[in-house]
């Protein structure tokens, strides 16, 4: 009789998260990869047509192999560990000082992401602008740097330069807070323990002690910047005010994902390339897990 | 060898071998919240100095002029912004309880009951950590569709409820509560929901603290539900009018800009507050975030 209460307060208890999560993350991913097969226009029936979204994507879209597919690799291999690398770093220097000035300057650098990309894109179209009443444009003519006005936004050869930019500057997240919070809580007695072994510099120290010791919120971190890296898609075409993004060069999986699934309606085709992001981001996510998992 | 005394983590007080990490932080932090600076300077510039050549950063003659447009405006459609501001509050309210609410139960009970699937439910939660809504941007428009909450006040609330992080997060605080305490409290009689309500609610404050502020930002900042699953303007949020203020086409780009800096500020300011108020509970939760 009692066993019987507990397993009825137990689905009490489950039961609200896991409908939720069952209906709003679990149904679209499978509805993903079940219209990742099929030839879908929103408006007929999707009809199955077995691998050839992805026979496409890899053969027939010139766009996705010359420009979204390197750009997202770029994308994200100089966004994902910069951003994680600099976490990290923040994070141990910010725990070398004291609590009153550590958590003003944690609550600034954490500040950039609690703003949205919308209220963001604002100030940055604003600083990067392309006439001379740009911010940056405006101090480089100042300066003496340029003469004419550069299209920040609209050219090619900046436009990846500015997202990566943008995307570092906003990359401070969860996985920040869970490592300045790893770093603060390490045992300090692990560390005497350390000097007495012969640890001689702090580089010794950070390798032998501080990353062993915080592997859970390394991993942590990991996870968040391979997910933040791959969902910041959509700053490309918030800063180029375009889908595409001008001459594609700003172009990643999320935005041709965006192209088309809402502007061409080739959903099933949009499905494919979405069952995609979803595997590079586990990929990653796994290559992360090696790294800092734990060693069973 | 000698000299070397290893690092002071968490030190009390200054000394001066912390000048370095000084002279290091201050000027990149500065760097990071020079846009924030200038989005609250931005919103008190008088309409001139918002079109000033060579632009300022700093305003000069500062107003309240943007802010007093901005309540007074109503879009094309005859919507006043104090309906977008009035929807966004009510649905980041409704939002952030009830995800409160539902991952400190479901947390609780992974946590600390025996059942099968236990740890298949907790493992696919991990890997929904690296869900990416954008992915499933198509099928999740379909299936909101489907369930009928198309164009109405719960596609704002529903999809939104399950987050995995929050889940992740106060799970793996409780798994720290001792179950002594429980087992102690079970034996006193205590019901399930009693147990929840008085030993575990209070004992994970902080992880709350840490999930509201995250389901805060998510939902305060969320401009997608209102343009994808919303065509009703009456039902669309402060975050979506927001985007709608400075776009170009609209013709109005000189008023636009004014009142598109004082609302980007409006959207800001909540999420400093908050954070600021909550900041020392997410970092104790944050010391327990270890994926295991």
């Amino acid at each position: 009789m009692a066993n019987n209460k507990q397993h009825l307060s137990t689905t009490v208890f489950l039961a609200p998260y896991y409908i939720m999560f069952f209906t709003f993350i679990i149904l679209p991913v499978a509805a993903a990869v079940a219209l990742s097969f099929t030839y879908f226009n929103a408006i007929e029936m999707p009809t199955f047509i077995g691998l050839a979204n992805y026979v496409n994507v890899i053969t027939q879209d010139g766009v996705f192999m010359r420009y979204v597919l390197p750009n997202t690799l770029t994308f994200a291999f100089i966004v994902g560990p910069g951003g994680y690398i600099l976490s990290f770093l923040l994070a141990w220097m910010l725990a070398q000082i004291s609590k009153v000035p550590r958590t003003i300057l944690a609550l600034i650098i954490y500040s950039p992401s609690m703003t949205a990309g919308i209220a963001m894109a604002v100030v940055w179209k604003i600083i990067f602008s392309g006439d001379q009443v740009g911010y940056l444009n405006n101090m480089l003519i100042t300066l003496g740097v340029i003469l004419e006005p550069i299209q920040f936004l609209q050219s090619p050869e900046h436009l990846m330069t500015i997202m990566i930019l943008v995307t570092l500057w906003g990359s401070m997240g969860v996985g920040f807070l869970a490592m300045l919070s790893g770093v603060l809580n390490i045992n300090k007695e692990i560390y005497e323990a350390g000097y007495i072994d012969g640890i001689s510099n702090r580089f010794q120290e950070i390798i032998y002690i501080t990353i062993p010791s915080m592997k859970p919120q390394m991993l942590f971190g990991a996870v968040m910047a391979v997910v933040g890296t791959f969902q910041a898609g959509a700053i490309g075409v918030e800063l180029s005010g375009a889908n595409p993004t001008p001459q594609y060069s700003g172009q990643l999986m999320v935005n041709h994902l965006e192209d088309f699934g809402f502007i061409r309606y080739e959903m099933g085709y949009a499905a494919a390339i979405s069952v995609l992001l979803l595997l590079f981001i586990y990929l990653f996510s796994k290559i992360a897990w090696r790294l800092f998992g734990e060693k069973d | 060898m000698a000299s070397f005394h290893g690092t002071r983590i968490n030190p009390d007080k200054f000394h001066r071998s912390q000048l370095k990490f000084y002279l290091f932080l201050i000027p990149l932090a500065s760097f990071m919240a020079m846009p924030i600076i200038y989005i609250i300077f931005h919103a008190f510039k008088p309409i001139d100095e918002l079109f000033a050549y060579p632009p300022r950063f700093f305003v000069q003659k500062p107003t309240f002029q943007n802010f007093i447009d901005l309540v007074n405006n109503t879009n094309a459609t005859g919507v006043p912004m104090s309906r977008y501001l009035f929807n966004s509050i009510v649905i980041t309210v409704a939002v952030v309880l009830l995800t409160v609410l539902i991952s400190t139960m479901a947390g609780y009970v992974l946590s600390k009951k025996q059942f099968k699937l236990k740890k298949t439910m907790f493992e696919i939660n991990t890997l929904a950590l690296m869900f990416v809504p954008a992915a499933v941007a198509i099928p999740r428009y379909l299936l909101i569709d489907e369930v009928g909450l198309l164009d109405t006040f719960w596609a704002h609330i529903f999809p939104l409820l399950a987050m995995p992080v929050g889940l992740f997060l106060v799970k793996q605080f409780i798994d720290q509560i001792p179950n002594e305490l429980i087992e102690a409290a079970q034996i006193d009689g205590a019901s399930d929901y009693r147990i929840f309500l008085q030993i575990i609610i209070p004992l994970v404050k902080p992880a709350i603290a840490t999930i509201a502020i995250l389901s805060f930002q998510m939902v305060w900042n969320n401009a997608e539900t209102s343009t994808l699953y919303v065509d009703n303007e009456n039902l669309k949020t402060f975050a979506f009018y927001m985007s709608t203020l400075a776009v170009q086409s609209e013709g109005n780009t000189v008023a636009g800009q004014g009142m598109a800096a004082a609302a980007a500020l409006i959207m800001f300011i909540p999420n400093l507050i908050i954070f600021m108020i909550l900041q020392s509970k997410v970092m104790n939760t944050m010391a327990h975030s270890g994926i295991k």
